[in-house]
């Protein structure tokens, strides 16, 4: 952008200072450090000038919001047409409890709902399963049937609301469940909106709650991209995640390549399956992580929106504009939390929400400052709620678009995280594609070696974390986190006993029969599903005859 | 002869949470011990037979899910039935204050929670483990 | 009761103590083998190896139910390396048999190189032993498969099992010279994946290059994860157990087997009679500084050494 004399002579000035001024000034006055760097490790420069994104071509690197290629944003007005969603996941135990949060936050000006599962729930198993023991309703809410779901959204209208469903490998079921609960309260389904996560890549590398091998789970995900494209139009089929990747200890970079090289993956899966590129692309949505490095974030944001938009229009020609838009949810990190003086927690996640809104997200959950120590309280999630809307009506951030581009340093960044994940992407191309580095371990392996650095750096000292390992004072143990009480077991074990005896269970059985034999062809299953859910079977009946046909998933680990 | 210590580190329950535990198993091996990692989802009764066949002086566990009240101690009472009490049980993972004194009267000899480091529990398997070396 | 009385009562504990014993070179074991060495030689013993990330944990889970179907006993060593530097190890090998845990019918015991070269750890003949002494009817051994010469595995199972997956390219052409002749049975795993018959081909041109012999390996496909073509596979092995059975080799491999494990034993103790320093008449470094002085020369320093300990 800027023409090259300027540059040049920045550049020359700004070697000539190095070298004679501040060259003396060290010698008197040493920096603090001998190399500074990002959270993620990268190497940060004591000034970035004009000189450093001389490449900058302003039309085609940048452009404008809404436009190709979406660096500066998906929406052409962004946070002055709309302040993005702020959504806080939670679910508790019992879906009569989180029925009764829900409606809370919708009460407090939250205004999209998200969904936690409890992991027997992600894994698709039933409350009564034996590895379910000590799991049921700890991490969120239980859902065995449609019962359950019906119970869970009872009051609360489906075409008002937009609903966010943190569920991978049984996905498929879940959003059955769903669209029985609209079905019942007369609602269609081309009036739902909504997110389902569905991803199960990245379950496979980084969150560990997979049940199908690689194959038959990439088929039920295009599945679903085909039977919403036709019959749930405004509904998100996917939610491409980098958060978990991020949580497992990535970098900012990989972060980016991972969560990009696994949206390549499904993409690739759905054309093979025969789905026409603009059918599909736009409801494809993804999920990122905003970490306490407030400029490298606001970078990696701007970077995944302009890399996503080149992929999708010169690898796989889209040519529909919202096919080449990356939308994005972001959540504050979990792993940035602190057990030790939590109320800092409060501190951090305000930067994070910083870094997500300058970085331009279209909905934001803000965590709660006792996430480190067990699930959040009713205080806490308020005040991670607070975060958000002080961000969006005090701080002034919302008001113009973009406001950090142009910044040399930020510039900088954004083109070097494209370059890193770029790179990365290459290198998953030549191992044959996501699914299969994962198979071999590489992607996790990566992951794993990042997480390992950042950990041993902090024991070195070299990386200070306030509270943790500086600036620690004595604390008394912390009162009143929030218990999930353990009889929750038993009271779904009890529901699922009255459903089994309730239901007409030849009916049920012959629906799951049906499944059986779709799942052994080539056919889309997700009818086959709602049938079972609206004949009340339960999600471990319907995952149980998926596992009997497709297997389970090995994980992969190299050590 | 110096034997390397041998570890098992486990991951009990449905959380897929890994990172903690395979940032503990590499330190673990990078303090010269033999770690035996054995993925997710462990039921308690894999757990324990695990550390029986490898013969392990210590069983590292972490959870994230909030089943450590019901795992942790069952896998000390089933060490226990086996006759495998000599071996050291450590856990990690997302734990609440209140709940250590209950899981230390049930036999889990150290809780380290979030923020731990790494060097604290080698130093504390080096010095707590029951069996000679 | 002692340890060897628990061992051969079948008490696991028992034998996860031996090996630990064993592992850690203690004399115990040693002393217990030979009391129970007539009891040994009944297990058939399958080694199993191929290049990292070829499936070969997975693989011998699979073949492990099999066998347990068919009413058999199992034991499996997995060896993994042993890092040069801390002599520590990350032993990941049961990730890929959670399954097989609880089962009373199955062993499972990771082990480190610890400094043993050759693809296995040292105590793995003594860890057969052992569990062929527990009543183990058959024992896996899986060795570290780094892409480093395995040759040990040859000498300690009854069949190899070589196990490939498609699309390792130069890797094959990088480990032939050693593969043709270490593997009884070759496995190409992932054989769902492209280029499985590109790999069968190639392994057969191979095959009809190297020395030809009675037994003509045979190239199985199996896709693991999904137990394809698994049974097949274990047939294979069966039929290779016939062969060497019917042809008389298998006394000609178990003689060589021994032969050799004898000669590495009365090596490693004369080694550790000459590194051994207390109450020898000589020291081994003083030695070394007079062949690097040039005081004697190293043919007559090893003279030296080999006349004091035979003296």
């Amino acid at each position: 952008m800027p023409d090259n004399e300027t540059a040049n002579r920045t550049k020359q000035e700004k070697k000539e200072w190095e070298e004679t001024r501040i060259a003396k000034l060290l010698a008197k006055k040493p920096e603090r450090k001998d190399t500074f760097v990002t959270g993620s490790n990268a190497e940060v420069n004591r000034l970035y000038t004009i000189a450093d994104i001389e490449n900058l071509d302003y039309l085609e690197d940048l452009g404008f919001p809404g436009e190709y290629p979406f660096t500066r944003g998906v929406q052409p007005t962004m946070y002055r047409g709309k302040l993005w969603t702020m959504r806080q996941y939670a679910g508790f135990a019992t879906a009569e409890e989180s029925n009764k949060r829900y409606k809370y936050l919708l009460e407090q000006g939250q205004t999209g709902l998200s969904v936690a599962f409890d992991l027997p729930t992600q894994i698709g198993y039933d409350s009564d399963h034996p590895l379910s023991e000590g799991e049921v309703g700890k991490v969120g809410v239980a859902i065995d049937s449609l019962k359950d779901m019906e119970i869970l959204f009872d009051g609360i209208p489906l075409d008002k609301v937009s609903t966010s469903m943190t569920i991978n490998a049984p996905a498929a079921v879940l959003l059955a469940m769903y669209i029985a609960v609209a079905e019942k309260q007369g609602v269609s389904a081309d009036k739902l909106n909504g997110t389902i996560q569905n991803d199960i890549l990245k379950e496979y590398i980084a969150r560990g709650t997979y049940i199908f091998p690689t194959e038959p789970s990439m088929r039920l995900i295009t599945n679903i991209f085909e039977y919403c494209s036709k019959e749930v139009p405004k509904w998100n089929t996917i939610s491409i995640s980098g958060y978990h990747i991020r949580e497992a200890g990535s970098t900012a970079s990989q972060e980016v390549a991972f969560t990009l090289a696994d949206g390549i993956a499904y993409v690739e899966a759905a054309v093979k399956a025969g789905l026409e590129i603009d059918d599909f692309a736009p409801r494809l949505s993804f999920f990122f992580n905003a970490h306490n490095d407030l400029l490298e974030e606001v970078a990696k944001f701007r970077a995944a929106r302009r890399l996503w938009a080149k992929i999708m229009k010169e690898r796989f020609g889209a040519k529909d504009p919202r096919s080449m838009m990356m939308r994005f949810h972001t959540q504050t990190g979990g792993s940035t939390l602190t057990a030790q003086q939590p109320d800092n927690n409060i501190v951090r996640v305000a930067i994070q929400t910083l870094a997500a809104v300058l970085g331009g997200t279209q909905s934001l959950h803000t965590n709660s400052r006792d996430e480190a120590l067990a699930l959040p309280t009713e205080e806490s999630v308020r005040i991670a709620l607070r975060t958000q809307q002080i961000v969006a009506y005090e701080s002034g951030v919302a008001e113009t678009i973009d406001p950090l581009a142009g910044s040399y340093y930020i510039e900088a960044m954004t083109d070097r995280i494209e370059k890193e994940a770029m790179d990365y992407i290459k290198k998953i191309d030549e191992l044959g594609g996501a699914p299969r580095a994962i198979d071999k371990g590489y992607v996790q392996k990566e992951i794993q070696d990042s997480a390992y650095k950042y950990q041993m750096e902090i024991e070195a000292g070299k990386r200070i974390v306030v509270g943790l390992n500086k600036f620690q004072i004595k604390e008394e143990p912390p009162k009143g986190l929030l218990k999930v009480d353990p009889s929750v077991g038993e009271l779904q074990k009890k529901k699922l006993l009255e459903l089994r005896s309730g239901r007409d269970n030849a009916d049920t059985f012959d629906k799951l029969q049906s499944l059986k034999k779709a799942a052994q062809g080539d056919s889309n299953l997700m009818p086959y599903i709602l049938d079972a859910v609206r004949a009340y079977a339960t999600l471990g009946e319907i995952c149980g005859v998926l596992r009997e046909v497709f297997g389970e998933y090995n994980q992969s680990v190299i050590l | 002869m110096d034997r390397p210590i041998r570890v098992l580190v486990a991951k009990p329950g449905l959380d897929g949470h890994d990172r903690g535990a395979k940032v503990i198993a590499r330190a673990l091996r990078d303090a010269g011990m033999e770690v035996i990692y054995t993925g997710l989802r462990q039921t308690p009764e894999q757990i324990v037979e695990a550390a029986i066949q490898e013969d392990v002086d210590v069983v590292a566990m972490s959870i994230l899910s909030g089943a450590h009240n019901h795992l942790f101690p069952k896998v000390v009472s089933l060490l226990r039935e086996k006759g495998a009490d000599d071996i050291l049980v450590v856990g990690g993972g997302v734990i609440p204050d209140d709940d250590i004194p209950g899981l230390k009267e049930a036999g889990i000899a150290e809780i380290f929670t979030p923020g731990t480091p790494t060097s604290k529990a080698i130093e504390f398997i080096k010095a707590n483990i029951k069996r000679l070396a | 009761m002692d340890l060897q009385d628990r061992l051969t009562s079948g008490d696991s504990r028992a034998l996860a103590r031996f090996l630990t014993l064993a592992e850690n070179n203690d004399p115990e074991a040693a002393r217990i083998i030979k009391e129970l060495y007539s009891r040994t030689g009944n297990a058939y013993v399958i080694g199993v190896t191929g290049p990292p990330g070829a499936g070969k944990s997975t693989l011998t889970d699979k073949l492990t139910k099999k066998l347990r179907q068919k009413g058999k006993t199992v034991g499996i060593i997995a060896v993994d390396p042993t890092s040069p530097f801390t002599g520590g190890a990350l032993l990941g090998d049961r990730i890929r048999m959670q399954d097989l845990f609880t089962d009373p019918g199955v062993f499972i015991r990771s082990m480190g190189t610890r400094g043993h070269l050759g693809g296995l750890s040292r105590a793995t003949q003594s860890a057969v032993k052992a569990m062929d002494i527990f009543g183990k009817d058959f024992i896996f051994i899986e060795t570290v498969g780094v892409g480093q010469s395995e040759v040990d595995i040859v000498k300690t199972a009854d069949t190899v099992v070589m196990v490939m997956v498609p699309g390792l390219g130069d890797d094959i052409q990088a480990i032939k010279a050693g593969i043709m002749e270490i593997g009884d049975v070759f496995a190409i795993n992932k054989s769902d994946r492209d280029g499985a018959d590109k790999t069968k081909i190639e392994l057969e041109m191979m095959l009809d290059f190297s020395e030809k012999k009675d037994w003509r390996p045979p190239i199985h496909n199996v896709v693991a994860t999904t137990d394809a073509g698994v049974e097949e596979l274990l047939e294979c092995i069966f039929k290779h157990r016939d062969y060497l059975m019917d042809s008389g080799e298998f006394k000609k491999r178990r003689y060589r087997n021994t032969r050799e494990e004898l000669i590495n034993l009365v090596k490693e103790r004369v080694l550790e009679l000459i590194l051994k320093d207390t109450g020898r008449e000589y020291n081994i470094d003083d030695l070394v500084s007079r062949v690097l002085s040039k005081q004697i020369d190293i043919y007559s320093a090893a003279e030296e050494v080999l006349g004091k300990i035979s003296g």
